[in-house]
């Protein structure tokens, strides 16, 4: 009998040619163009699918095999954090409220995100990056699960957690994360690349998990920093992802980069609308602060950001539009949107309140432009009315923004004292703007935007549940007295003094 | 180009007038006043006097302002949809040339919030 031949193991980039690209093949029984539909009618032109460069060489078992070991460190984790009381190693109850946006409008959009990697990863004819974007999408639904299970340990002690879903699909302020992942998924395959790879996982990122995961980590919060740390190493796969999507359209046709300068352009503008939220969460809601948005937007933005493009310039592309309308709205953007957070409080799943005498302080010193003069007032006049039993609530439903449909709450580029009003009119119907920068996205695609479900509007329909404030927060599934209004006075504030009085009998 | 779409795209404006009940939808703005966050949007009847509008439905959104009460009306200066205008108190909303989402702002001089701050 011969002895058997031994065969040598298979080296990484063998592995990775038959194991991803070696699996792949020319449809015969139909023609490509209709087992691909999709990935021709955006106008973008590839000439040679094999030119695509997958840096990390992933193939599925050896996928399988990192993951799992991820999860298996991860769940000892959060079992220990769980069984630790945890919650208690926070800084502040205040803190959760961070969490509780996170988990009402970051996590649904990892499952949309989920969803529209599936999407691409069957589209594109191209095998490299279809296997890319399938492992993007099981990522994303990895990340969606374990932020649920790190934070459902706090969603058994504080309000305003137990209808992540419900609320993302029906409460006002979340419809711009949704209609944001919307706009993305019902686009075709590189857009949605360039709107979520590019934009939002390579330019933006910095500015929505580093802040997120800094600012658990100085407060306290062990829960969502172990996800964070779980999900740091497919993040970093998710932003190769997004840099290789733009230089393959660039690099094969120079057709493709006015289109997708017209995609940076929108999906910067949307992206950056969208982070208003994360600015307000770091300059407003982390009892003690990592830095201030200014501070991250100039170092995340305006540095790396500038040296990304100029890169990028050799083939063409230029800045996003509208880049220093963002650079000028740094100094106040964080206190525009927190005051409508702070107006529409009552109709919030999480608490608003005015900052502490040092947090006033500490603002007057990282916006001296803009904090004493506009913003500082405004704070001492509601905290005198509160203290009085009088404090502020915005009793008329505010207008929106049909493109990023956030409260026109922004005020013009040059003159922080005035509301920006922008509109359009499309086939006899007029619409309104919050900036040039939706106008334009507006603008191009008119269509889309015409069906935008906007909170407000759908409130005087009569669509979501009544005519009275009672009925909707009923059809949000927001129970008023404990999810909405001021932190002063709240549950979650009388648990945490409970908790910590406890603490300090035990300690004398 | 409506869309970039693989086909026909061609929708409902979801916000018609006809979908509001009869009312249209007006946009109201207290210029200089950043305490009220953004404008405020009002489904009103069309042949409701603009008198009421004034006395009637700006107290109830406005009159938590210390500044409200110190508003002088006829001093008052309004744009409608963008260009000045001099309302008539006593014609309806539609005979003043408001239509469904006009914005109407107005600047009460002399006021600029608490402690001139804008807010």
């Amino acid at each position: 009998m011969n002895k058997p031949v031994r065969i040598k193991k298979l080296g990484l980039k063998d592995r990775y040619a038959l194991m991803t690209r070696g699996l792949d093949w020319e449809t015969t029984f139909q023609p490509m163009d209709k087992v691909f539909p999709y990935d021709r009618y955006e106008g973008i032109r590839i000439h040679d699918w094999e030119a695509w460069e997958d840096p990390f060489r992933l193939t599925m078992d050896a996928y399988w095999k990192y993951q799992s070991e991820k999860e298996r460190k991860l769940y000892a984790v959060i079992d220990s954090f769980a069984q630790n009381n945890g919650q208690l190693g926070l800084t502040e109850a205040r803190y959760i409220n961070a969490v509780k946006i996170f988990l009402t409008g970051v996590s649904p959009l990892e499952y949309a995100a989920h969803r529209g990697f599936a999407y691409a990863g069957r589209h594109f004819r191209g095998v490299g990056p279809r296997i890319a974007c399938q492992m993007q999408s099981i990522d994303e639904l990895r990340h969606v699960q374990t932020q649920v299970h790190a934070m459902s340990h706090y969603n058994k002690y504080f309000n305003g957690m137990h209808s992540r879903y419900h609320m993302h699909d029906r409460v006002w302020y979340l419809s711009v994360p949704k209609s944001f992942f919307d706009d993305a998924m019902s686009a075709g395959p590189f857009e949605f690349l360039t709107a979520i790879s590019f934009s939002f996982e390579y330019v933006l990122t910095n500015l929505l998990f580093v802040p997120f995961m800094s600012g658990a980590a100085y407060n306290g919060d062990m829960a969502t920093v172990t996800f964070g740390f779980s999900a740091q190493s497919d993040e970093a796969r998710h932003m190769t992802l997004g840099l290789e999507i733009i230089k393959f359209m660039l690099e094969q046709d120079e057709a493709n980069v006015p289109i997708v300068q017209r995609w940076m352009d929108k999906w910067f503008w949307r992206g950056y609308r969208l982070l208003s939220i994360v600015a307000m969460m770091m300059d407003y809601m982390l009892p003690k602060k990592i830095m201030s948005w200014k501070e991250a937007w100039e170092m995340y933005f305006e540095e790396a950001g500038g040296a990304l493009f100029e890169d990028l310039s050799r083939y063409g592309i230029r800045l996003p539009k509208y880049y220093e309308v963002a650079t000028k709205e740094k100094d106040r953007l964080s206190s525009e949107v927190w005051s409508i957070f702070y107006n529409y409080g009552y109709a919030a799943a999480f608490h608003t309140w005015v900052p502490t005498d040092d947090e006033l302080d500490w603002f007057s010193e990282k916006y001296p432009g803009t904090f004493d003069k506009y913003y500082r007032p405004r704070f001492e006049f509601w905290r005198k009315q509160q203290q009085e039993g009088n404090r502020f609530f915005n009793p008329t439903l505010p207008m929106l923004c049909t493109t990023c449909q956030i409260p026109m709450g922004y005020t013009e580029p040059d003159d922080p004292t005035k509301i920006c009003f922008r509109s359009s009119q499309y086939k006899g119907e007029t619409y309104h703007f919050c900036s040039d920068g939706c106008k334009d996205i507006f603008d191009f695609e008119p269509e889309k935007y015409v069906q935008s479900w906007l909170p407000v509007h759908q409130i005087y329909q009569g669509n979501c549940g009544g005519a009275t404030v009672p009925e909707i927060l009923d059809w949000y599934r927001l129970k008023d007295g404990a999810d909405n209004g001021d932190y002063e006075g709240s549950q979650d504030q009388a648990m945490w003094k409970e908790w910590m009085a406890a603490r300090a009998r035990a300690a004398s | 180009m409506p869309a970039t779409a693989l086909g026909n795209y061609d929708f409902e404006p979801l916000d018609a007038e006809k979908n509001f009940h009869g009312n249209i939808i007006t946009y109201w703005n207290w210029v200089d006043h950043l305490m009220f966050c953004a404008p405020i949007a009002l489904p009103l009847a069309p042949d409701m006097p603009f008198a009421a509008v004034v006395g009637e439905v700006l107290p109830g959104a406005y009159g938590y302002h210390p500044d409200f009460e110190k508003i002088d009306w006829d001093a008052a200066e309004w744009t409608l949809d963008g260009a000045a205008f001099t309302p008539d108190l006593n014609k309806s909303l539609k005979e003043n040339g408001l239509g469904h989402k006009s914005v109407v702002r107005f600047t009460t001089p002399g006021l600029t919030g608490v402690g001139g701050s804008y807010t």
